[in-house]
């Protein structure tokens, strides 16, 4: 029986693994490690649909709305339309899974405010909603890993993809405990999460999430999107080796953000400055703003997240686990004192360039979940990742099975190989490079720091394939964002402040034998006579 | 402060076991086991206490904040997760030992194979065989098992549990009784008595060692009463006691 290889076996994977087999699809799930570690489980706030539970009216449309408004109407409208049309039965299914959801009196799905939607959508497992999501679906997996159906390959490493006449006919992967390799047959679904490992230590990421197969990806002709467009969570504290994310839900449940202005009074500068959402602005406002408000001459400090006003109930209930966590962290009870906040790199909407039905430009190979750029536009909405991973890996799915065709498939065949791919970058390697990314790509950008960036990047000295193709991906991001001569959701140029309706356009970024061509192709017109595919 | 890491090294599965003994220099005072194997590993330069050159060590890590069970490793002679071992805080006269789990095959240095944690999970048959909802007065409970991060810390200490056995411990009961917040079936019942019940020697070693702080005690009791006693209230609800 032929199969479908997945690589990556966090949300998106699982969720394309678990639409093949009920299709009666074989696949091999592929990963550095168990599902358990995946970045996945670390999804805390929620996630998104329009369950209209909290008696506000919710419908898709809004959530389709407010989806393509925080991405700044860079993403594609009939792919939103997909995601946020079929969203309640995305939450609905996996609470049929046994996902324990926080309950209304009614025992509807609690649902909570997230930042940039008016209304409350977001579904929750307490601050621990991925993981749960993920115990849920790991789970139900499980069930076809018994018949045979879904293979299992932990601790194996995606090398390269396998090509012939520019189609995807399988990929190479490396046993990491033996060094061994094998090729396997078959069309590829992507589902690697995103490009935590371009920026080691900087990011709310795994230490998984490398960047080696978007880059790998990339080098082989597989086209990216809007790979510049990365967010800055607003609310973040430094833990030993990387940033750890204070969820949006403790400003979805009151928590407010002030600075200390050198008068003695507190500015809570959200609030002051849009009425409306306030604190609950998209995150890449909150984030520029915190920015602004620290580099301010009348302010003093850092910025502050206020959670003392919160209900005993919404403690006891809705963010114990966050409580725990930033005790455990900050050695500061969040319920009795202010914390320190600070903006960290969290999520990156850019990466593999997909169309609607998650294709690459690469017959044979898909992408779902955050390593392809999709549904985001410029910039993420809270609560939407989970849902984008989980739709995302199924979409993908559901078009390899359409284009699957059965035949005979050759057991895989585990053997020591000669590919320069095998040796892998040089950890000091990715350090330099990520100060130098980090000098381009940090909120406030400009021609100057993202062309002496570029300038830095192409002077480094490179020891093997992987550096030089983590070298390509790094340029495309620092080229993208030079390119792009505006100022839109996550990427924001100090030189080019407003978003201008040229730039309302996907950055498309080729790689020519490691020279990096940038081009702008315009969005897709919303259709109107669209098909429910739920 | 400095910190002397001692650090059980194997370079294969057969090969012999050695100690490598490498400095590590905390400033924050915060600085974890995980942070410095990060950081010794990332260090082209690293030497150890000799001044002699070592190759990276093995070891698994992933989110780096206690959320994936990746990194655990038994660290000054107790299994906990690698990213919360504050290393000032467990250290002994200036020392961390940090040595693989020892109830699976090691891989190499602190890497060990948990694959028959996960093939017990099969065994357990660990999906709903019926979809349903978490019945609302099981929320919490469901909520806690589904913490279990399959990290192995618990098997560790358990005098009971051995790889190749049939009793799977505690990382396959806290799973089950996450099922048995929706639905608590015979074929289900009779898993747990096999594998859980009847092999479990109540030392309750296990208790207070999960890093996810799940409340073992608590989880145990309601599902040896659901699968074991058969306390149920009308409709099946096992919990009520």
């Amino acid at each position: 029986m032929g199969r479908i290889n997945i690589i990556g076996a966090g949300l998106s994977g699982l969720s394309a693994a678990l639409t093949l087999a009920e299709a009666g699809i074989g696949s091999r799930l592929i990963s550095l490690q168990r599902s358990e570690r995946s970045q996945s489980v670390l999804a805390e706030g929620g996630i998104n649909a329009a369950l209209d539970t909290m008696g506000e009216n919710d419908t898709a449309a809004e959530h389709f709305a407010d989806t393509m408004k925080g991405g700044v109407y860079l993403a594609d409208p009939n792919a939103v339309d997909g995601l946020t049309r079929n969203a309640p039965a995305v939450v609905t299914r996996m609470a049929q899974l046994g996902v324990p959801f926080n309950r209304t009196s009614q025992n509807g799905i609690m649902q909570r405010s997230f930042g940039g939607q008016k209304k409350k959508r977001t579904a929750y497992a307490k601050s621990s909603t991925g993981k749960m999501l993920m115990t849920a679906l790991i789970d139900e997996v499980r069930r076809y890993e018994v018949t045979g159906l879904i293979q299992r390959y932990p601790h194996h490493e995606f090398i390269r993809l396998l090509t012939d006449g520019g189609r995807c006919t399988g990929v190479r992967i490396r046993d990491t405990g033996t060094g061994l390799c094998a090729d396997l047959d078959g069309a590829v679904i992507a589902a690697s999460g995103g490009m935590n490992g371009m920026f080691p230590g900087r990011t709310t990421g795994t230490t998984m999430n490398g960047g080696d197969v978007t880059a790998g990806l990339f080098a082989q002709g597989v086209l990216l999107g809007n790979p510049e467009m990365m967010q800055y969570h607003p609310t973040t504290i430094g833990i030993p080796g990387k940033r750890c994310l204070i969820s949006e839900a403790a400003r979805g449940e009151g928590g407010r953000l002030y600075i200390m202005k050198n008068s003695g009074e507190r500015s809570y500068f959200m609030e002051e400055k849009y009425p409306e959402l306030g604190n609950l602005m998209p995150r890449d406002v909150v984030a520029r703003e915190m920015f602004f408000v620290r580099r301010s001459g009348d302010t003093e400090g850092e910025v502050m997240l206020d959670m003392t006003a919160l209900p005993e109930d919404t403690w006891k209930n809705r963010l114990s686990d966050l409580r725990e966590e930033i005790i455990r962290y900050l050695g500061t009870d969040p319920k009795k004192s202010p914390i320190p906040v600070h903006e960290g790199i969290h999520y990156f909407m850019g990466g593999i360039d997909v169309n609607e039905r998650h294709c690459t430009n690469i017959p044979g190979l898909y992408a779902g979940g955050e390593c392809c750029s999709q549904y985001h536009g410029a910039n993420r909405l809270g609560g939407n990742s989970l849902l984008g991973a989980i739709y995302g890996g199924k979409t993908a799915a559901q078009t390899a099975a359409a284009a699957f065709t059965d035949c005979p498939d050759r057991e895989p065949i585990f053997t020591e190989m000669t590919d320069p791919l095998l040796e892998e970058a040089r950890a000091d390697f990715s350090e330099r490079l990520a100060v130098i990314l980090s000098g381009g790509l940090g909120i406030v950008r400009s021609e100057k720091t993202l062309t002496d960036a570029v300038s830095a990047a192409k002077a480094m000295d490179l020891a093997n394939e992987r550096e030089k193709n983590r070298l390509a991906l790094g340029l495309a991001m620092l080229i993208g964002a030079l390119e792009r001569r505006e100022s839109r959701g996550a990427h924001y140029r100090e030189d080019y402040p407003e978003a201008s309706e040229d730039y309302r356009k996907t950055t498309v970024a080729q790689n020519c034998g490691g020279e990096i061509r940038i081009s702008f192709r315009d969005i897709p017109e919303r259709r109107t006579d669209r098909e429910d595919n739920a | 402060m400095k910190i002397t890491l001692d650090i059980t090294r194997r370079e294969s599965p057969d090969a012999e076991p050695y100690i490598l003994s490498a400095a590590f220099e905390t400033v924050t005072g915060s600085e974890t086991a995980a942070y410095a194997l990060t950081s010794l590993n990332a260090d082209p330069e690293r030497r150890d206490v000799n001044g002699k050159p070592f190759p990276p060590i093995r070891w698994e890590s992933s989110c780096l904040q206690k959320k994936c069970g990746a990194c655990a490793m038994v660290i000054c002679g107790k299994p906990m997760l690698a990213c919360d071992a504050r290393l000032e805080a467990v250290a002994r006269g200036g020392r961390v030992t940090l040595e693989p789990l020892k109830k699976f095959p090691v891989i190499a240095d602190l890497a060990v194979d948990r694959e028959p944690m996960f093939a017990a999970l099969a065994e357990m048959k660990q999906w709903l065989e019926e979809h349903g909802e978490v019945r609302p007065k099981e929320t919490d409970r469901a909520f806690d098992a589904s913490k279990c991060l399959q990290c192995g810390c618990c098997l560790e200490v358990c005098p009971n549990f051995c790889t190749g056995s049939a009793f799977y411990g505690t990382a396959a009961a806290v799973p089950a009784s996450r099922l048995m917040a929706v639905t608590n079936d015979a074929e289900r019942a009779a898993l747990y008595r096999k594998h859980v019940y009847n092999g479990c020697g109540k030392s309750l070693a296990c208790r207070n060692i999960c890093p996810a702080g799940i409340d073992i005690d608590s989880l145990l009791v309601n599902s040896n009463a659901a699968a074991v006693w058969k306390r149920r209230r009308k409709g099946g609800n096992p919990w009520t006691l």
